[in-house]
C-alpha cells in the first residue's frame, strides 16, 4: 500500500451555502478497489460531498489528494478557489463522474460522447478512442446504439452510455451521483448490474445512492450522513445489518 | 426588357457593396455580440456594467442618428486627435474616415448590441448539466466553450440571429446618407436622372428580396445542422 498512492483522499471538507453549513468536516479515503457508498436522507449533503471531490463545488475548507497529489487552493474575493486550474483539469481527468440526469452531450451521438474527452482531454488518437469506445458500448449492451443521439435512447440506455463515457477515461476513481434516481423502476436493474460488474472487477467507486441492496451487497464501506456529518460508517454488514444510531434505524426501516 | 438607361453596371456594383457591407457588419456584430454576452454574464461588476451601458445606448438611439454621429462625429474626433499629435509631437498625419469602414463599424456596433442579447439568452438556455459534464471530464473552460457551449447555444441563437441578419441587411440602406454608393443610392440617383423611380426601386426591392431568400434558405440549413440530436418535438 505504501508504494502506490491512494487514488482519492479528502480531509475535513466543509461547505457553506450562505450562512448554512451543509458539510461539517467530512473525510474519506478511497483505496484501490474500494466501493464506498454514501447514504442519507435528501439534504444530508451526500451529493454535495461527492461534488466537492471533483471540485464541481468548491469546499470552503478542507484538503483533497488525488493520486497522492495535493490540490492547491488560494483565497480570492469570491472565496476559496483552486490556485491552479490546470491541476484541477488533470485531477478531474483521473476521476470520472456519472450524473443523476445522465448529462450525455445532446448534440453528439453516443459514440461521439464516449470518445470526446479521451480525444480532447487525454489526447488519445481518434482510431484508438473509437475502438475502445465500441468495446465499452458492447460491454454495457449498447453496441448497436452507437450512432443514436441521447434523445433517441431510454433513460436506462442513456445512463449505461454515460457509464461507458466514464470508463473511456480509464479513471482511477468513478464517482456516481444517484445514478438510478431519475430512472423508471424497470430500468434501474440494468444500470445496477453494470455497476455491480464494475465493482467486481475491482474498480474504485464512490456511490451516492438510495439503493440499499446495492450498498449492502457491493460496497466495502458505507457512510451514513446526517446534516453534513458522518453519523455512522463502516462495513455494510455493520452499518446496515446492525445500525447503532436511532436515526439510521429509522432511515433503514421499511417505508409504508 | 427593362431599360436601365446604362445604370446596370453601377447598380450591380452598388448591390455588391450592399452585400459586402452587410456580411462584414454581420461578422463584426457577431464578434461584438459574443463579447457583450460574455461581459454581461461575467461576474466582474465592471464588465457587466460596460455591457449593459453599451446595449442600453445602442438600443435607445435611432440607427440613423448613430450612423451620422459616428461618421461625422468620428471624423471630428479623429481630427482633434491628429491636431493634438501635431501640436504636441510634431507628427503630421491625416486620417480620413472612409465611408465604407464607417458603415461597417456603425452597423456592426448597432447589431452587436442586439446580437449580444440574442447570444446571452441562448447561452442561458443551455442546460447547465451539459456544461458540468464537460468540466467533470477535465475539459478546460475554452474546450467546454468550443465543444459544448457554443454548438448547443447556436441552436437557440439561430432564430434570433437570422432575424437580426434580415434587419441588418435592410439597415445597410441607411449608409447612403453618409455618401456610400450602395445600391439604394445608385437607384436614387438613377431615378432622379431618368425620372423613372419605379423601374429602379422595384429592381432594388427585388435584389433585397433575393438576398433575403437565399439567406433564409442558408439559415434553415444551419438550423437543421444545429438541431441534430434534438427530437422534432423539442
Amino acid at each position: 500500500m505504501a508504494d502506490t498512492p491512494i487514488p482519492l483522499e479528502v480531509q475535513n471538507i466543509k461547505k457553506r451555502f450562505g450562512d448554512t453549513e451543509v458539510l461539517k468536516g467530512l473525510s474519506l479515503q478511497a483505496h484501490k478497489g474500494d466501493v464506498i457508498t454514501l447514504i442519507g436522507a435528501s439534504g444530508s449533503g451526500k451529493s454535495t460531498f461527492l461534488r466537492c471531490m471533483n471540485l464541481l463545488e468548491q469546499p470552503n475548507e478542507g484538503e483533497l489528494f488525488v493520486h497522492g497529489e495535493q490540490i492547491r487552493f488560494k483565497e480570492t474575493r469570491h472565496g476559496r478557489e483552486p490556485a491552479d486550474w490546470k491541476q484541477v483539469v488533470n485531477m478531474r481527468a483521473r476521476l470520472s463522474m456519472v450524473f443523476q440526469s445522465f448529462n450525455l452531450w445532446a448534440h453528439m451521438t453516443l459514440l461521439e460522447n464516449v470518445i470526446e474527452a479521451p480525444i480532447h482531454v487525454l489526447g488519445k488518437p481518434k482510431q484508438a478512442a473509437i475502438e475502445h469506445a465500441r468495446a465499452l458500448l458492447e460491454r454495457v449492451g449498447l453496441a448497436e446504439r452507437a450512432d443514436y443521439y441521447p434523445a433517441q435512447l431510454s433513460g436506462g440506455q442513456q445512463q449505461r452510455g454515460a457509464i461507458a463515457r466514464a470508463l473511456a477515461m480509464d479513471p482511477e476513481v468513478m464517482l456516481f451521483d444517484e445514478p438510478t434516481s431519475a430512472l423508471d423502476p424497470e430500468l434501474v436493474g440494468d444500470v445496477l448490474k453494470v455497476m455491480r460488474d464494475l465493482a467486481e472487477e475491482g474498480r474504485t467507486m464512490i456511490v451516492v445512492t438510495h439503493e440499499m441492496a446495492f450498498a449492502r451487497d457491493v460496497s466495502t464501506q458505507v457512510i451514513y450522513l446526517h446534516q453534513g456529518q458522518v453519523e455512522e460508517a463502516g462495513p455494510p454488514a455493520e452499518v446496515l445489518g446492525n445500525p447503532k444510531s436511532e436515526r439510521l434505524k429509522q432511515f433503514l426501516a421499511p417505508k409504508h | 426588357m427593362i431599360d436601365l438607361h446604362g445604370y446596370g453596371p453601377r447598380l450591380a456594383e452598388g448591390a455588391l457593396i450592399t452585400i459586402e457591407l452587410a456580411v462584414l457588419s454581420l461578422i463584426l456584430a457577431v464578434i461584438l455580440g459574443l463579447l457583450t454576452a460574455s461581459a454581461k454574464m461575467s461576474r466582474s461588476w465592471l464588465l457587466h456594467r460596460l455591457g449593459t451601458l453599451y446595449t442600453t445606448i445602442i438600443r435607445g438611439v435611432p440607427d440613423l442618428v448613430l450612423m451620422m454621429l459616428l461618421f461625422f462625429g468620428g471624423q471630428i474626433g479623429i481630427n482633434m486627435f491628429t491636431d493634438w499629435l501635431y501640436a504636441r509631437f510634431d507628427i503630421d498625419i491625416f486620417i480620413n474616415v472612409n465611408e465604407f469602414v464607417a458603415g461597417v463599424v456603425t452597423i456592426g456596433l448597432i447589431f452587436g448590441a442586439y446580437m449580444g442579447e440574442t447570444f446571452r439568452g441562448a447561452f442561458l438556455a443551455v442546460d447547465s448539466g451539459q456544461i458540468e459534464a464537460g468540466r467533470a471530464y477535465g475539459m478546460s473552460h475554452w474546450l467546454v466553450f468550443r465543444r459544448i457551449r457554443f454548438p448547443q447555444m447556436m441552436r437557440h441563437a439561430l432564430p434570433g440571429l437570422s432575424n437580426n441578419w434580415m434587419v441588418l441587411l435592410k439597415t445597410t440602406a441607411l449608409v447612403s446618407v453618409i455618401g456610400l454608393s450602395d445600391m439604394v443610392r445608385v437607384a436614387a440617383e438613377a431615378s432622379k436622372a431618368t425620372r423613372e423611380p419605379f423601374t429602379f426601386m422595384i429592381i432594388v426591392a427585388a435584389i433585397y428580396l433575393l438576398i433575403a431568400s437565399v439567406s433564409e434558405w442558408g439559415f434553415a440549413r444551419m438550423q437543421k445542422r444545429y438541431d441534430i440530436g434534438y427530437g422534432e418535438a423539442d
